[in-house]
């Protein structure tokens, strides 16, 4: 990305997050590094046990116990020339930039929305614990406001979360998320739970929104074939370790990681001719007992002896890419694959904005 | 209306015809409202009802995957039931291997034996409180199809190994919290082949489980099919994986069928507006040029669903006799047919524009699509 | 905002971490773990307790319960020869509360056990069968829990009569009679939610019948409730009993409510024979109490977050007192996070260098 998006707006260095303490601690997240900048959408691919959602809530230091960050660093850089190490931000500093710096939408929309308060109150709640100076009239406005932006008329104010959609709840949680404003705004498989026509709808009007105030989203969701459309650049997540970082269009023609590259052929085509497929073989590893070296290589079918013994580094792999994966450097008798050794696409080729 | 059938096909095992099922609305306001009207002294109307499934016809043949494609509310999760015989149907008919399928307990346990069903959450549809060689000697017990002992044990290592999960002893004693989602997803199949039926019915297989581990599970039900010739029922909202898997593809909206025909034919030249609408909508990395959604909105009413075509309300190409009939089935290539007014040949329109259906990137219909183009019947 | 590491651990080719069904039927090679919960052991160690001094009192009591030692007419305090004093017949009050464990503890089991296996048969055929064998039978259960229950006993007790009133068996059943409609009414509503489990369906697909499905499918996943709901019918059952000895509708002789009658009809508590009503008093509360600690164990067992809670505040504690580190590493910056503040922040504990995860021992359960 080039131009007034590069301005790095969050970065994550080697966070580690673990579930309970002592020798039987679960290690959740490993060593991942992100970076967002301004006005990017970020996608976050992965599986059951990746640890994309830990990653995103012990970043926003909002993950429950058990959950412990180890290590890491986790700055925002809110525009003014200062950063804020979130780790290390006080319980005051962290409730001022909730919401107003970064905010949340999440997977169940259904059970973020109190059932037995309206719409009105639970958009004028989050003005009011932020903006206290808003009179009661301008909260109201405010929230009218808010609605008519995700395209819901200002009459359902008056409604009960149980007499929306599923659709229209998850539309009233981005407004709630957009209330104030924020930098960030980090979405956890926001559109899982919706019937595919409401996901599209949804998603274009989340376009049209940041063209139009400039924030960027951080994405999370299993379907890489819909962040393919929709991200920036894509981070894939395996077993707590980040394993490849790419533009998006990079990373669907030309995977550097095995587990990518059996990600992307577990998603079959709607067009062209129908050829088998296979997915990956075995199943995403018991983070309790992962495997030793590349926590991918049993199921890997380009493991070599070496991708037993040391879990391989996050590493450059042409340009603004890295990918974690040992065969990527053709070291000796053992050449690169070509499966991972495809051409880059080029960038001329990109049409999406 | 049935489907026009491929010449080479079999007898179709399990046909459904005019199914369906509407469910009484258990609710304190409507009834309070009926009563109401019924005081003042007028008719209070038919009972409100929940229309699920209206009037759906089907056919499985064996070694072949029908697809059955629909979003939540289209009625394909209660087409399902009413096939496996969870459910009975307010009307219409099923027909086991051309006879009417008869009811009573005992002729339960009959068709039992021939149409077996896979449920959509692994989690939910094995007994945490049961190992794994409990689940599978039950289909044997119940059918008196093995003796316990060495008989029992063997079948369900054959069992077992049909499905991939060797070595079989080393599943036997697991409980279900001790397999991932995708092994008890395969202890669910198993259990369900281990009669040997004929017809497998499957609820949303895969939706539930990892994204990488989906394509062993279709995988598996190809195999079956292509093995044990087993008519396979698929019942699934991404119409990427109904592509891939099934042969023929069964669209579903507001309880009814919209279109059906071969399954690659329906993906690339969708006749109906509605598949239309979801082929254009799903996640499609190839795309290249950005989508526009031809028909905003959501699912009807169920209580109160459009009269005529249920689609109307969100279609960009509705016209007026849309409201006032249902829409047959017309055909729209060899083995295709889509429930659709657009496709009416008996009126005065231009043919080419009908017939050879909309371009495949599912930007709308073909070029003359236009509502006045067509003429309106008035 | 949950955290949804449950879903993360159990989706993928993890197994469910930790999670033990209680009472599973038919385990082959599977022993029953009961979870080491602190209320649990005290619970049960407390009932053990009384148990024993039940079955042991009687031999190891000093005198007879209703041996008469002098010819006092006021009740005298401790002291060396009484270790509880006497009451005003002057029998020794310790002794008396030795022996006020047996019969007490053998109606309210009794009592128990019948009220539960009606609330079974009762609550879940109604659950299953529905149509009017529910509606019939949830009638019947609600006509017993409107039936105000004392006015009920009383009556039912003078029916009996003194010779009634002494044998165990019938008492142990009257009071069952009141006590088994509420566990039948939870049981219900159990069965119907469970009614609509796929695992259900499933077997009625495979051709299972009706009452197979009751028995081997449905009774198996109720074996948390009919526990929790047998202690807290046996609850009732100590208190019911210990007020009906109170009021002298059954033999007072020898059980705690037959103490407190005495000591009431002595006017104890006015005149300040503390040792004489409290001691029984205590006995009563303490059996209680360690019923409705087991209660809370299970409860908690059988739902995941409030364990997840316990263990949690158990394995914080052990983490930052530094145990089970490797190499007996002191941790580099420990941030104290108070407690009122667990639910806003993440707690970040950083270590010298990671302790390495612990290649299949898995044992230590974390949800």
């Amino acid at each position: 990305m080039t131009g007034g998006r590069s301005e790095r707006l969050l970065e994550i260095r080697g966070l580690c997050v673990d579930y309970g303490q002592g020798p039987a601690a679960v290690h959740a997240v490993t060593d991942a590094d992100l970076v967002l900048d301004r006005g990017e959408v970020l996608g976050l691919a992965g599986e059951s046990g990746s640890g994309k959602s830990t990653l995103v809530m012990a970043a926003t230091r909002l993950l429950r116990p058990p959950g412990v960050i180890t290590g890491g660093e986790v700055r925002l850089y809110p525009g003014d020339g200062s950063s804020v190490d979130l780790l290390e931000a006080g319980y005051s500093a962290l409730r001022v930039l909730r919401w107003s710096q970064v905010s949340l939408v999440l997977q169940s929309a259904m059970n973020a929305l109190n059932p037995v308060m309206t719409i009105r109150v639970q958009l004028t709640d989050a003005l009011a614990a932020h903006l206290p100076n808003l009179s009661r009239k301008e909260r109201h406005a405010r929230a009218a406001e808010l609605l008519a932006m995700v395209g819901i008329s200002g009459d359902r104010l008056a409604s009960y979360p149980h007499e929306l959609s599923g659709g229209m709840r998850q539309r009233v949680m981005i407004a709630m998320a957009l209330a104030l404003r924020p930098q960030v705004v980090i979405m956890d498989e926001p559109t899982t739970a919706l019937d595919v026509v409401t996901q599209r709808e949804i998603l274009e009007e989340l376009k049209d929104l940041r063209d139009q105030f400039g924030f960027s989203i951080l994405f999370i969701t299993h379907d890489l074939s819909l962040l393919i459309e929709i991200a920036d650049s894509i981070a894939v997540m395996y077993a707590g370790r980040l394993v490849e970082r790419a533009p998006a269009n990079a990373l669907f023609r030309a995977p550097r990681h095995p587990y990518t590259l059996g990600l992307l052929s577990s998603f079959p085509p709607l067009h062209g001719p129908r050829v088998a497929m296979t997915g990956i073989p075995g199943s995403p590893p018991d983070l309790r007992m992962l495997p030793s070296g590349c926590v991918f290589h049993p199921r890997c079918r380009f493991a070599v002896d070496r991708c037993s013994v040391g879990a391989p580094p996050l590493e450059t792999a042409g340009g603004d890419r890295v990918a974690a994966c040992w065969r990527l450097h053709g070291d000796g008798p053992v050449p690169v694959p070509p499966e991972l050794a495809v051409p880059e696409p080029d960038l001329a080729m990109r049409s999406m904005p | 209306m049935t489907l026009l059938a491929a010449p080479e096909q079999a007898p179709a095992v399990l046909e459904a015809r005019g199914l369906t099922k509407h469910f009484a609305v258990h609710g304190t306001a409507a009834a309070g409202r009926r009563l109401l009207r019924r005081g003042r002294g007028l008719p209070a109307g038919p009972a409100p009802v929940v229309h699920a499934v209206d009037d759906v016809s089907l056919q499985l043949t064996p070694a072949h995957v029908t697809a059955v494609v629909g979003e939540s509310g289209s009625g394909k999760s209660t087409l399902a039931r009413l096939l496996a015989r969870l459910v009975m149907p307010t009307s219409g008919e099923l027909l086991l291997g051309g006879k009417p399928a008869p009811a009573g307990q005992r002729r339960r346990i009959d068709y039992a034996k021939t149409v077996q069903m896979v449920l959509q959450d692994p989690f939910a549809s094995l007994n945490p409180v049961h190992d794994v060689h409990y689940h599978l000697s039950r289909p044997f017990r119940v059918h008196g199809l093995a003796k316990p002992g060495a008989d029992l044990d063997d079948k369900i290592a054959a069992v077992l190994e049909r499905v991939a999960l060797t070595p079989a002893d080393a599943f036997w004693h697991k409980y279900p919290h001790e397999l991932s989602g995708g092994q008890r997803q395969r202890v669910a199949i198993a259990r369900a082949i281990a009669v040997q039926p004929r017809v497998l019915l499957a609820d949303e297989p895969v939706s539930m489980l990892d994204v990488s581990i989906r394509l062993g599970v279709l995988n598996l039900l190809g195999d079956l099919r292509d093995r044990e010739h087993l008519a396979v029922l698929y019942i699934t909202h991404d119409i990427a994986s109904a592509r891939y898997l099934a042969d023929k593809i069964v669209v579903m909206y507001a309880g009814q069928v919209v279109e059906s025909g071969p399954a690659v034919q329906v993906t690339d030249s969708p006749a109906h507006p509605y598949t239309q609408l979801l082929l254009s909508a799903a996640p499609d990395p190839e795309r290249t040029t950005p989508v526009t959604l031809r028909g905003r909105g959501a699912p009807p009413s169920a209580v109160a669903p459009p009269s005529g075509c249920r689609f109307r309300t969100r279609c960009p190409h509705a016209m007026a006799i849309c409201a006032e009939q249902v829409p047959p089935a017309f055909p729209a290539g060899p083995a295709h047919v889509s429930s659709c007014w657009l496709l009416d040949t008996s009126v005065p329109r231009r043919r080419s524009a009908a017939s050879t259906g909309p371009a495949a990137d599912g930007n709308g219909p073909a070029a003359g699509g236009d509502r006045t183009d067509l003429g309106e019947e008035k | 905002m949950a955290v949804g590491i449950g879903t993360e651990l159990e989706a993928g080719g993890a197994p469910a971490p930790g999670v033990v069904p209680a009472g599973a039927a038919g385990g082959r090679r599977r022993a029953l773990r009961l979870p080491r919960s602190p209320k649990i052991l005290a619970g049960l160690g407390l009932l053990t307790f009384f148990v024993l001094l039940s079955i042991i009192g009687p031999f190891v009591a000093p005198y007879s319960p209703d041996q008469i030692f002098a010819n006092s007419p006021v009740p005298l305090p401790p002291s060396a020869a009484h270790w509880l004093g006497t009451t005003n017949l002057q029998q020794d009050v310790f002794s008396q509360l030795l022996a006020g464990g047996g019969d007490m503890l053998l109606v309210s089991f009794l009592a128990g056990v019948l009220a539960t296996a009606l609330s079974v048969v009762v609550g879940v055929t109604a659950g299953y069968l529905g149509g009017w064998a529910d509606e019939l039978l949830s009638m019947l259960a609600n006509i017993f829990l409107v039936m105000p229950a004392l006015p009920l006993l009383v009556i039912l007790f003078g029916f009996l009569g003194k010779t009634g009133s002494n044998d165990l068996f019938l008492v142990g059943l009257i009071i069952s009679v009141t006590g088994w409609a509420w566990g039948a009414r939870v049981l219900r509503a159990q069965t119907l939610s469970m009614r609509n489990r796929d695992y259900i369906d499933s077997a009625r697909i495979i051709g299972e019948r009706r009452w197979r499905i009751i028995f081997t499918e449905i009774l198996p996943n109720l074996t948390p409730i009919v526990a929790s709901s047998f202690l807290f019918t046996v609850l009732y059952a100590v208190g019911t009993y210990t007020a009906m000895a109170f009021l002298g509708l059954v033999n007072p002789d020898w059980n705690w409510g037959g103490m407190l009658f005495y000591a009431q009809g002595a006017n104890a508590e006015l005149t300040g024979y503390w040792w004489w009503f409290i001691p029984p008093g205590l006995a009563v509360a303490l059996l209680g109490t360690s019923l409705v600690m087991l209660n809370f164990g299970i409860d908690e067992f059988i739902n995941p977050r409030l364990r997840a809670a316990g263990l949690t505040r158990r394995a914080e504690g052990r983490g930052r007192s530094g145990s089970g580190r490797p190499g007996g590493q002191r941790p580099a910056r420990v941030r104290r996070v108070r407690r009122s503040q667990q639910f806003a922040l993440t707690p970040v504990i950083r270590t010298m260098g990671r302790a390495p995860a612990a290649v299949g021992s898995g044992s230590e359960v974390l949800p």
